[in-house]
């Protein structure tokens, strides 16, 4: 009987000497909270001790000059900033930590990130709706080094007078087409015109589209277009950035930057160019929704597909895989609007930093010089411009052109005088209006719905969304 | 020394007990407060009172959500426990090999859900690819697929709680019904069955707590599309605080009425499956 007793006691010390090693291990951060009153093996309590002293020391060093943490939203990019970030802490002394979020994950790292109370000091959001989420939490840059740096207010994100975002990056984003597999077609005598200048709207667009998809086995492609992937990987390409172009158009016959109840004039067009996409493709419609952004791609850079939409980002993904620089075109997106002869690429921005209002004041300048160092001296620009490929709108930029050809191309529509499509994108209501979006767009691919549900959920949708979101 | 142990508890328990509180009665509370509040981040709360439960009858996702559940889980239910006890009895009766079908059985179950999720994504994917058809084409194929992943997964961990179940059975009992000149169906419906009652208030609870609070299956495999129609409760909660704007108070309140429900149901199970366990 007393020997079971005995039994039982050791077990339960164990357990209790076991859950102390385990909080020794979580408490290290939480700074000696609880645990210690139980230590009966005094090894664990004497790490304890020594991690915390560690921790009060670079804090106390970390104090007297601030120090930036980094959010990053990029993680094309996370490598190439932890460097940059290396090198500052180099120069300066000053400690940069960069997290990224990742990929689509960016808003719920955010929000549980600030609440810590090392809050990065420095993060993202993707435009006005994205700073309605933000703005208690973003300091006013208006008198800041880096505001004077912008190029033009077009690029920063104003609430009233105070400035609380700056874009550091302009991308965009068209047709991408493959040249030498166009040019191939141009001397076909099934072409029907002769140079990629002939296609300046959209019924020259389907033309050749259909005339590519017709003839696909005498050109060595399996389709005009890359696969329209509704997987969560390459949604965003047609819920968001197609859905931009009708928005676009809408806005400008109004006369609006943005709007609580969407008409959908635009609609049918959207409907035009959606069916292009999935019916001149290299796949069947019905297996759209688990085709991924890697699909398309790689049927791109294999040359199984003559069109691809997609922006200057995916420039790297492109060379990766194989494709040369000479082999990249880009096109306008097309939809049949008025006087699209005329219209330009997609260009903007959905990449504005803010700084944390709430961190410390040190903080606050730390991240402020840090930015600034970032946007004007020799280092900062030319990683931004070469190593992470960016177009950014400061003014020290003018003398460090970026290596993407994409980007040259996209240069040249601006100063052949075409007229660039602004992103509108960065006004819908909220993420539940592009999904929703998205699904009715599936849906209808796949032949579970019908188009009807896409104009549901494009303009009730965005009244609900509207309605939900800001009440 | 029993008295010991009295005079000690307090010391012996405390260190579960922090853990606990730290690590669930507080978010707890929190979680139940937040509720009521509209908020950014769990640090900037302001109270608003019922507006989130009122607000969420007005998601028509969340009832389709409820409902979507409640189907598979009264559907997983079955069938996982119909099966694994089958298997149960089948490796119960002394054939060859049954130590090595046991541990087949069983090792689905230690794999993680993302990546089941996953796998089966990639086979379904592959076998509906031969009729130009995807997983996510119709909600009714991420159904199936969601009941044949949960079933391959948990039916070899049931089956190993069966088995014990079957195992304990006294020996003399069966022998006795046999005398009786029971035959197997017999033996089954009043020997067996009665005696392995607590064995199915176990499986039964479990298989249902786990199918009603399932998410990481479902975000893998379906991640609820189309159009938020494969969606179940636990998704649609967690969709619900990231994708709108303001709306983070709305997904706590939800989980708040899911715990609700699964502590409800739960509890009810429970109540029903063991006032049916007998003593040998």
């Amino acid at each position: 009987m007393k020997k079971k007793v005995l039994g039982k006691l050791l077990s339960v010390s164990l357990v209790a000497a076991m859950s102390v090693g385990m909080m020794t291990g979580c408490g290290s951060t939480e700074t000696a909270t609880t645990t210690t009153e139980t230590t009966q093996t005094e090894s664990a309590a004497k790490t304890e001790t020594a991690v915390t002293e560690a921790e009060t020391k670079t804090e106390d060093t970390a104090a007297a000059t601030g120090k930036v943490y980094y959010l990053n939203f990029k993680p094309e990019q996370a490598e190439a900033w932890e460097k940059l970030a290396a090198k500052y802490t180099e120069e300066t002394g000053v400690q940069v930590d960069v997290q990224t979020a990742a990929s689509g994950t960016y808003e719920s790292t955010l929000k549980s990130e600030i609440a810590k109370t090392d809050a990065p000091t420095l993060f993202q959001v993707n435009g006005p709706v994205g700073l309605a989420t933000w703005k208690d939490y973003c300091y006013d840059l208006s008198g800041s080094d880096i505001y004077s740096q912008v190029k033009s207010d077009d690029f920063v994100l104003k609430e009233g007078d105070e400035v609380k975002g700056i874009a550091y990056v302009v991308e965009t984003y068209g047709i991408i087409y493959n040249v030498d597999i166009l040019n191939d077609y141009f001397t076909k005598d099934y072409a029907v015109v002769k140079s990629v200048e002939e296609i300046n709207n959209f019924d020259t667009l389907k033309a050749v589209a259909d005339s590519i998809q017709e003839n696909k086995d005498d050109l060595g492609v399996k389709g005009a277009f890359t696969s329209a992937g509704m997987d969560s990987s390459s949604d965003w390409r047609f819920k968001t950035h197609l859905a931009n172009l009708p928005i676009y158009y809408e806005y400008q016959a109004d006369g609006i930057g943005s709007t609580d109840a969407i008409k959908g004039t635009y609609l049918d067009n959207y409907k035009a160019i959606w069916d292009l996409y999935i019916t001149d493709a290299t796949c069947a419609p019905t297996v759209l929704s688990s085709k991924t952004g890697e699909d398309s791609v790689a049927e791109f850079a294999l040359g199984e597909a003559v069109f691809y939409q997609n922006g200057t980002w995916a420039y790297g993904d492109l060379s990766s895989n194989g494709m040369a620089d000479e082999s990249l075109g880009m096109l306008p997106i097309y939809i049949g609007a008025e006087g699209e002869e005329n219209q330009g690429l997609c260009t903007g921005s959905e990449n504005y930093w803010c700084v944390n209002k709430n961190a410390s004041e040190e903080d606050i300048q730390a991240t402020l010089d840090f930015i600034n160092w970032a946007v004007t001296s020799e280092e900062g620009c030319t990683a931004l411009s070469s190593e992470m490929g960016f177009v950014c709108p400061f003014k020290a930029f003018d003398s460090y052109p970026a290596s993407n050809p994409l980007i040259n191309i996209a240069n040249d529509y601006v100063s052949n005088g075409k007229t660039s499509v602004a992103w509108t994108f960065t006004t819908m209501p909220s993420e539940n209006w592009k999904n929703g979006v998205g699904s009715a767009l599936l849906e209808y691919a796949q032949g579970t719905g019908d188009w009807a549900a896409v104009e549901t959920a494009f303009v009730d949708g965005w009244a609900t969304e509207y309605a939900a979101s800001n009440n | 020394m029993e008295k010991a142990i009295k005079k000690y508890f307090p010391i012996f328990a405390l260190p579960t007990f922090v853990a606990f509180t730290i690590g669930f009665i507080i978010p707890f509370i929190l979680g139940v407060y937040l509720s009521f509040c509209e908020f950014t981040t769990v640090t900037d709360a302001k109270f608003v009172g019922f507006k989130n439960y009122i607000r969420i009858w007005g998601d028509a996702t969340f009832v389709h959500a409820l409902w979507y559940t409640a189907l598979f889980t009264v559907v997983s239910v079955i069938t996982i426990n119909a099966l694994a006890f089958t298997v149960a009895m089948l490796l119960t009766k002394g054939i060859k090999g049954t130590n090595i079908f046991r541990t087949v059985f069983f090792m689905p179950n230690l794999i993680g859900g993302i990546i089941l999720g996953y796998i089966w994504q990639l086979i379904f994917n592959g076998f509906l690819l031969q009729f130009d058809r995807t997983l996510t084409f119709n909600s009714a194929y991420g159904f199936w697929g969601l009941i044949i992943l949960m079933n391959w997964q948990q039916i070899g961990y049931m089956m190993i709680i069966y088995i014990a179940g079957i195992q304990n059975i006294p020996g003399e009992l069966i022998e006795a019904a046999k005398i009786d000149g029971a035959n197997n169906r017999q033996l089954l419906r009043h020997v067996t069955l009665p005696m392995v009652m607590p064995s199915i208030t176990i499986c039964t609870f479990l298989t249902l707590t786990n199918s009603f609070k399932l998410y990481d299956q479902n975000l893998a495999l379906t991640a609820g599309e189309p159009s938020n129609k494969s969606e179940m409760l636990a998704l649609n909660i967690y969709n619900t605080f990231y994708t709108r704007n303001g709306w983070e108070g709305v997904g706590q309140a939800k989980a708040v009425i899911f715990f609700l429900l699964v502590a409800l149901i739960a509890i009810v199970q429970l109540k029903l499956t063991t006032k049916k366990e007998v003593q040998a």
